[in-house]
């Protein structure tokens, strides 16, 4: 039989098995050799709520998705191509992931007697045959048998070589799509550099799982997907937690402020903890707090110390440091806030996505509490708008809240390696020491800049000691104050001064399309590559759409209204039920149309630009 | 950095008096308030720390004691309610070169604090604590505390608390303080004495000070501040000597096995030689004396003792976290942000 060679233009696979299967370690492999061959990408794990579900169960599955194609890629894909599954439950989790008529490559030892009753299939049931029987292509390959066979003479232990099983799965997979082995073999070699016998092990499987789809004939056709036109670089693969973690570094680098990091562990924001614990070397100090309040609180005391203070949080961590962030407001200290999204109130959906806390960075304080807000748009995003949200909060002594969420914290793009050279200097407010000490004229640490800034004037410094506090300030003097037009003053104050960061902020520039026509799709944060992807589609159908992405949230863009009012219709996709519709009907009085959806994962490309569509031709 | 400024070295503040750590703004108290002594005994002390006015840093919560920072010509902090511990946490962390002080109440410490002192003192901070304990709330306008007896009448217990009051330095021994001491506002000579002692222990140092509050609990510390009640009620605390009190120390206090009694050294029976010796670095004894809580407001009850209770030497948490990051140093150098950015796995698309 001869095996049709098909070109592809994207492709999306999601591996789906045991959270013991090494179903992540397979699907990062993937995507690493996919970036090698030249493909653009983007992936998204999917991994269980539980941390040890019991093994075989739907619960316990953990799956994995890339998306990747010879065109640029903005999601890592709303349905796959290809599922592979390593058991019964994998595929009962994960077959409405897949396209009709899709791939199936199931490891039949995973749909024994007993993984399906622990899947909770009836003991009569047959998904196999029940997935052929919907029109889907079953490939079904005993991966133990043969992992077993690949590794008799190898002398280690059923245990270990069971744990090849992946690589085998992964080495059909690699034949499929004509990848070439070499990364994944060299990978191999690197991770268990320590035990040799291991590593042979797994790239035998892996060669073996190879030959076997030649040998056997398993498929029919064999794919190959080109590579994409990407901006020339050095690339790497990263998540946006791990983006947050080296834009930090970044600052700490660069600006040599010294960072300090207040945190308290809650999904999905732990790995920005996790990952500047081991940056002990690049000017970044961690703090394990006791609480959410304790852990802004000790940013806040850093900040007041002369460190750029940073903490790091989800929603209901949020919550709790209103009263602290609204000190922050107070002291006029500079202060950097990342709430890494989850969805719902509550313990909510902890490990699903939601775009929900965006009234609660704008408004969820005690009294006129102004902070600035920025958000991020990819993963790769994360490190670019985690610097900018550093420099803001430096330069105008101001808190700035980071927004993200669970989908761009876990999902993994690539991230072209930025020139440290062009990365902004950060300019601190530090005030220098009076050269008469406490005999020099009064200090005033309210007395503002032309940007309505105060100066940072830490302890140590000669000749500046003075006293800060929640209570309202006298204006220039600090003072407490409780006249009623120094209050007015000093709110109205507070707010200018974070309305003057538009003037220090990029306009905004459109995503597709151009600056005025019939309908504008208007997003921000994770949402992003969904939004491109269906504007992008549209635009292909001859529907004239433009798009535009916000990253500065509060102040938005000196630009946005002008924009905002070149359009007839204004389409606000959000993972939330309208919030930042709300915002932006408040500001400009414009007819703005939501599109909301609040069921944990991201918007697909699929139902969002039906919708633009739709509201386009009515 | 460039940032921090050590003070190491000899201090330039030899001519600093207590006056010169007064700041301008008119000390807003009560009449006859507790604090003003304490206010006047911390001032007394600055000049002795040796260091100049802008190395030290005054962080408050909220409440009438949480005023504190403004009346001193030093940095000074008022966070928010309960939270001076995180703050100053933060503060000496990232600037181990400052003198740290919390000023805070019972309410404030103990109450929507309590998670934060703890906390603070198991992590042992150099930082020095002062905790102005006047068993009500007084900012707010008289509710119980958490130090309020049980019983204690007041305006949101009218039939009287029914909750259990905190011991507070039973509290700071639980959780693993390194120091902890007692003193009161109207012995001020004693309190200068605490105040020393705890500027000097390097460590979290917990002072609890019985302050008065003329207006809402007024007199609630008297059997031990009244002439005539406090030789029979407080015993003051000398490390290596015997626990004595009384007039003339007619009285000590014994150990028999784990239980603390009273024992009358007129009576022939006893000498100083049977009594406790105070040993302040004995944590097991210190937890003993914390026990030494009884209600002194009637006779023939076990005294109220005053003093350091503990001070131990361990290391403290800023000096922990600095060697961490001298050591990564040491290991991987100064951290290279190129390679940290680049990673372990790249690829080059080219042009």
């Amino acid at each position: 039989m001869s095996i049709i060679e098909k070109q592809k233009k994207e492709v999306t696979i999601r591996f789906a098995g045991d959270s013991g299967d090494g179903i992540q370690l397979t699907g990062s492999q993937f995507t690493s050799t996919t970036a090698l061959s030249g493909n653009d990408l983007s992936t998204f794990p999917d991994y269980p709520a539980e941390i040890r579900a019991p093994a075989g169960t739907v619960a316990g599955v953990s799956g994995f998705q890339i998306h990747f194609g010879s065109k640029a890629i903005h999601t890592p894909g709303d349905m796959c191509d290809v599922l592979v599954v390593m058991n019964a439950a994998a595929l009962k989790a994960n077959l409405k992931f897949l396209k009709p008529g899709g791939i199936i490559i199931a490891n039949t030892d995973g749909f024994g007697k007993k993984d399906l009753s622990l899947a909770r299939f009836a003991p009569t049931d047959t998904p196999i045959k029940d997935a052929k029987r919907s029109g889907y292509i079953v490939i079904e390959i005993d991966v133990t048998k043969m992992t077993r066979e690949s590794l008799k003479d190898t002398g280690l232990p059923l245990k270990d070589v069971d744990r090849s099983k992946n690589m085998f799965v992964l080495g059909v997979l690699y034949w499929l799509y004509s990848r070439p082995l070499d990364p994944t073999i060299q990978f191999l070699t690197r991770k268990f550099a320590k035990k040799p016998e291991i590593a042979e092990a797994n790239i035998k499987a892996l060669n073996d799982g190879f030959t076997y789809a030649i040998a056997t004939e398993l498929f029919s056709e064999r794919y190959s997907v080109d590579a994409a036109p990407i901006e020339p670089g050095t690339y790497r693969n990263i998540t946006g937690n791990d983006a947050i973690v080296l834009g930090i570094a970044a600052v700490a680098k660069r600006s040599e402020i010294p960072v300090f990091l207040g945190s308290y562990p809650i999904t999905p924001a732990s790995e920005i903890l996790q990952g500047l614990s081991g940056l002990k070397n690049f000017g970044v100090t961690t703090f394990q707090a006791e609480d959410e309040i304790a852990a802004i609180a000790s940013a806040i005391g850093a900040s007041f110390g002369g460190s750029l203070g940073i903490t790091t949080s989800s929603g209901p961590g949020i919550a709790l440091k209103g009263e602290a962030i609204g000190l922050a407001t107070m002291l006029e200290l500079p202060l950097v806030i990342v709430n890494v999204q989850r969805a719902g109130p509550s313990t909510g959906l902890p490990t699903k996505t939601e775009q929900s806390d965006l009234l609660q960075a704008f408004y969820g304080r005690a009294g006129e509490a102004p902070v600035a807000i920025l958000s991020a748009s990819s993963p790769a995003d994360c490190f670019e708008v985690t610097y900018e949200a550093c420099r803001i909060a430096v330069e105008h002594m101001i808190p700035v809240m980071l927004l993200t969420d669970g989908y761009i914290a876990n999902g993994a793009e690539p991230w072209r390696l930025p020139k440290i050279g062009d990365l902004k200097p950060i300019d601190p407010r530090y005030e220098k020491d009076r050269e008469n000490g406490q005999d020099a004229t009064p200090f005033l640490p309210y007395k503002r800049d032309e940007n309505l800034v105060r100066p940072w004037a830490i302890p140590g410094t000669k000749g500046l000691a003075h006293r800060i506090g929640g209570l309202e300030k006298e204006h220039e003097t600090g003072n407490i104050s409780y006249d009623p037009d120094n209050h007015q003053k000093m709110t109205e104050m507070r707010e200018k001064k974070r309305d003057i960061i538009a003037n220090f902020i990029p306009d905004q520039e459109m995503d597709e399309g151009s600056e005025t026509g019939k309908l504008l799709v208007l997003g921000w944060g994770s949402t992003y590559g969904s939004i491109k992807s269906a504007v992008f589609e549209a635009r292909e159908e001859g529907l004239d759409v433009s798009s535009l992405h916000l990253r500065y949230l509060n102040p938005f863009p000196k630009n946005l209204e002008k924009l905002l009012n070149g359009f007839d219709k204004i389409l606000v996709p959000e993972i939330n039920r309208g919030q930042l519709s709300k915002i932006l009907r408040d500001r400009y009085l414009l007819p703005v149309e939501g599109f909301n959806r609040v069921r944990g994962v991201p918007l697909t490309v699929s139902e969002l630009k039906e919708k633009i569509v739709q509201m386009y031709n009515s | 950095m460039s940032t921090q400024k050590t003070v190491n070295g000899s201090p330039t503040n030899g001519n600093l008096q207590a006056k010169d750590f007064a700041s301008d703004q008119e000390v807003r108290w009560c009449p006859g308030c507790g604090d003003y002594t304490i206010l006047k005994q911390v001032q007394n002390l600055m000049p002795k720390l040796g260091l100049d006015p802008e190395n030290i840093v005054f962080v408050a919560g909220i409440g009438c004691s949480s005023r504190f920072p403004y009346y001193m010509k030093t940095y000074g902090m008022h966070g928010i309610h309960g939270r001076a511990p995180a703050i100053a946490t933060g503060l000496k962390v990232a600037r181990p070169d400052l003198s740290v002080w919390v000023v805070t109440g019972d309410g404030d410490a103990l109450s929507i604090g309590g998670n934060h002192v703890i906390h603070m003192l198991r992590r042992n901070l150099d930082i020095n604590v002062l905790l102005f304990n006047n068993e009500i709330y007084g900012l707010t306008k008289g509710q119980y505390s958490p130090t309020s007896p049980r019983g204690q009448v007041t305006k949101t217990s009218p039939a009287g608390s029914v909750d259990s009051p905190f011991n507070p330095l039973a509290l700071a021994i639980g959780a693993n303080a390194s120091y902890v001491a007692r003193a009161m506002d109207r012995d001020p000579k004693h309190l200068q004495i605490m105040l020393e002692r705890s500027a000097q222990h390097k460590g979290t140092s917990f002072l609890e000070i019985y302050q008065n509050c003329i207006v809402f609990n007024d007199g609630a510390f008297s059997p031990y501040t009244d002439k005539t009640q406090r030789d029979n009620t407080s015993l003051y605390l000398e490390n290596g000597q015997p626990l004595l009190f009384g007039a003339d120390d007619a009285f000590g206090v014994r150990l028999d096995g784990c239980r603390p009694e009273i024992v009358d050294l007129r009576s022939g029976k006893w000498s100083k030689d049977d009594l406790w010796i105070h040993d302040e670095q004995d944590r097991n004894k210190a937890w003993l004396l914390t026990a030494l809580f009884d209600d002194n407001s009637s006779e023939g009850k076990l005294p109220r003792p005053f003093g350091v209770f503990l001070a131990e030497d361990r290391p403290t948490y800023e000096e922990l976290v600095k060697q961490q990051i001298a050591a990564a140093i040491e290991r991987k150098g100064e951290g290279d942000l190129e390679s940290l950015l680049t990673g372990e796995e790249t690829w080059t698309v080219k042009g």
